[in-house]
């Protein structure tokens, strides 16, 4: 049994609801069935096979080739499985996951990880902007699971964040780890503006120094223990993250966001620039 | 049974059900992982008087242990779950927090999952933080020397206490020479406990007193210097005898434990003044296991 694989056919000028197209809202469904689902574009619905050819017939395993950033929602709610983007891919990616993993081989657009429950989602370009966020309104963003960025993300990564860990080689633009609640944003590249503003509680692990807001207490130069044991779970990756000349377990931390609660920290490895 | 000139006797060690966990505690060196160990596992020989049984297992290489540090393990038994709950959570706030550059982990995975640094982590006051890190919470309270990193919870499993050996030789001298001998060997046996001073007890008791108010006294039988006014079990030509108690998470654990002990006794032999092997038992009535002497030899 070979892959599900859905090539698409054109680029339709609208934007395409790609959510029922998950390994388990799959699962049971034959070729003809899967063809004829309807995906919301725009102000009209297209069935799957007008935008897709189609092969393959294993649905816990899905392939989207020559995708680009007007397919939303891939991957949303998904709850076991794997699906393997090849080309950009829009809003909404693997938002509310909650089991099984995601790659995708170009760049994402906004809300990538929103409210993502567990799993595995990996992009190996860039990220826009509310990266593990919460939607407008809501106070919870990523709650579990891991996502690995092998670019850059954009503002606000980790609005809202729960639990979980985001792993970023590249850079992150402002208000990185804004009002995180827990969970862990590893930043090897530059961070922008305002990090941790409103920040409750959890870690924000950077390579680079940041400018740090004045609602942080500088705590000084620590070892810490958990963070070889926190870097031994990066290890599986195939990520900068896994290469041990890039782990270190001195620090220095600063405490905050003080203007709120101030449980939160941001560890900078000692010796960055 | 005799081997080596040491008499093994057709009798049996008589055990019973206990709770058990194991915690894993590293530092900056092993030094300060034992010296947190040891003042964890102080004061546990046995449950009658101390609440608990406990013992360091064994040292952990670096590349063992949970953070990378160099570590001990350490087992605590309870008669009871609720019993090992409360003796688990003072030891561990007492010796452990308080030990410099101390981290404490659970070191059953199954089990029924207990309390480690769950109700710990108030110490902290408000400042202690956790990490979730493959799906095991982690408690980090802040302490004067930096950070006290522990694990939430750890594995609460069913296991067995009061496996012993009694060792019948010429002198004290002997008994005490063999005994650390075999302590030796018998350490090396993963999952079981010695839990006397050294492994090795010399007031092994019988069930009962003259006096009312006490439910255990000396093991009469077995005191050499009452030899000729009490129902002796000892020969005339046996002037000390030391008993190794035994506690493991399994049957085939306390087994092994035996027979590297009973080995060890042996090969040191009658002509060094090891006499006898005998155990501890009250008739078969008390305790669901029974460790049989000649049958382990011949496993």
């Amino acid at each position: 049994m070979t892959d599900l694989t859905l090539t698409m056919k054109y680029r339709p000028d609208q934007r395409v609801d790609m959510s029922p197209i998950t390994c388990d809202k799959l699962a049971g469904l034959d070729l003809a069935e899967i063809a004829a689902i309807e995906l919301q574009n725009g102000k009209r619905k297209l069935r799957v096979d007008e935008l897709f050819s189609i092969s393959g017939s294993d649905v816990g395993k899905i392939h989207i080739n020559n995708s680009f950033s007007k397919l939303d929602y891939i991957g949303c709610g998904l709850d076991g499985g794997s699906i393997l983007v090849t080309g950009d891919v829009g809003a909404y990616l693997a938002m509310d996951m909650r089991a099984g993993e995601i790659t995708v081989s170009g760049n994402v657009g906004i809300y990538a990880a929103c409210q993502m429950k567990n799993g595995f989602l990996q992009v190996l370009g860039d990220v826009s902007d509310f990266l593990g966020s919460a939607l407008p309104g809501n106070k919870k963003g990523i709650q579990g699971g891991t996502v690995l960025i092998k670019g850059n993300a954009g503002d606000r990564v980790g609005d809202h964040m729960r639990r979980g860990m985001i792993l970023i080689e590249g850079g992150t633009g402002d208000y990185c780890g804004a009002r995180m609640t827990a969970g862990t944003i590893a930043v090897m590249g530059e961070t922008g503006r305002n990090i941790g503003y409103g920040m409750r509680r959890g870690t924000l692990l950077l390579w680079q120094q940041p400018k740090i807001p004045v609602t942080f207490g500088d705590c000084g130069t620590h070892t810490f223990s958990f963070l070889p044991m926190l870097f031994k779970t990066m290890a599986k990756f195939d990520s900068k993250f896994s290469d041990s000349s890039q782990h270190f377990n001195r620090v220095h931390r600063y405490g905050g966001d003080i203007a709120g609660i101030g449980r939160g920290e941001i560890l900078v490895r000692v010796g960055s620039a | 049974m005799i081997i080596n000139g040491v008499l093994v006797d057709h009798t049996f060690a008589e055990a019973f059900s206990m709770k058990a966990t194991r915690v894993v505690i590293t530092a900056h060196t092993e030094q300060w992982a034992f010296n947190a160990a040891k003042s964890m596992t102080g004061f546990a020989t046995s449950v009658i008087g101390c609440g608990c049984e406990a013992d360091i297992e064994r040292y952990l290489k670096p590349s063992e242990t949970p953070d990378g540090r160099p570590g001990v393990s350490a087992m605590l038994f309870t008669m009871g779950a609720k019993s090992l709950v409360k003796q688990l959570e003072t030891r561990a706030g007492q010796s452990v927090l308080t030990s410099p550059t101390s981290a404490l982990f659970s070191g059953i995975d199954g089990g029924i999952r207990i309390p480690l640094g769950k109700n710990l982590r108030y110490f902290g006051d408000g400042f202690q933080t956790s990490k979730v890190i493959n799906d095991n919470r982690y408690w980090r309270i802040p302490v004067m020397d930096g950070e006290f990193l522990v694990e939430e919870t750890t594995g609460q499993v069913n296991a067995i206490g009061g496996g012993n050996l009694l060792i019948l030789a010429e002198s004290e001298v002997d008994a005490l020479e063999a005994c650390e001998k075999a302590v030796l060997e018998m350490r090396k046996v993963p999952n079981v406990i010695l839990p006397f001073p050294g492994g090795v007890v010399r007031s092994g008791s019988k069930v009962g007193s003259k006096y009312p108010a006490l439910t255990a006294s000396t093991n009469d039988a077995f005191c050499p210097t009452l030899k000729g006014i009490t129902k002796s079990e000892l020969s005339p030509e046996i002037e000390s005898v030391m008993e190794i108690v035994i506690d493991g998470l399994t049957e085939t654990d306390i087994k092994k434990a035996m027979k590297v002990g009973m080995e060890t006794f042996c090969s040191i032999g009658a002509y060094n003044g090891v006499k006898r092997i005998s155990a501890g038992n009250y008739g078969g009535k008390l305790g669901p296991y029974h460790f049989h002497l000649q049958e382990i030899m011949n496993d």
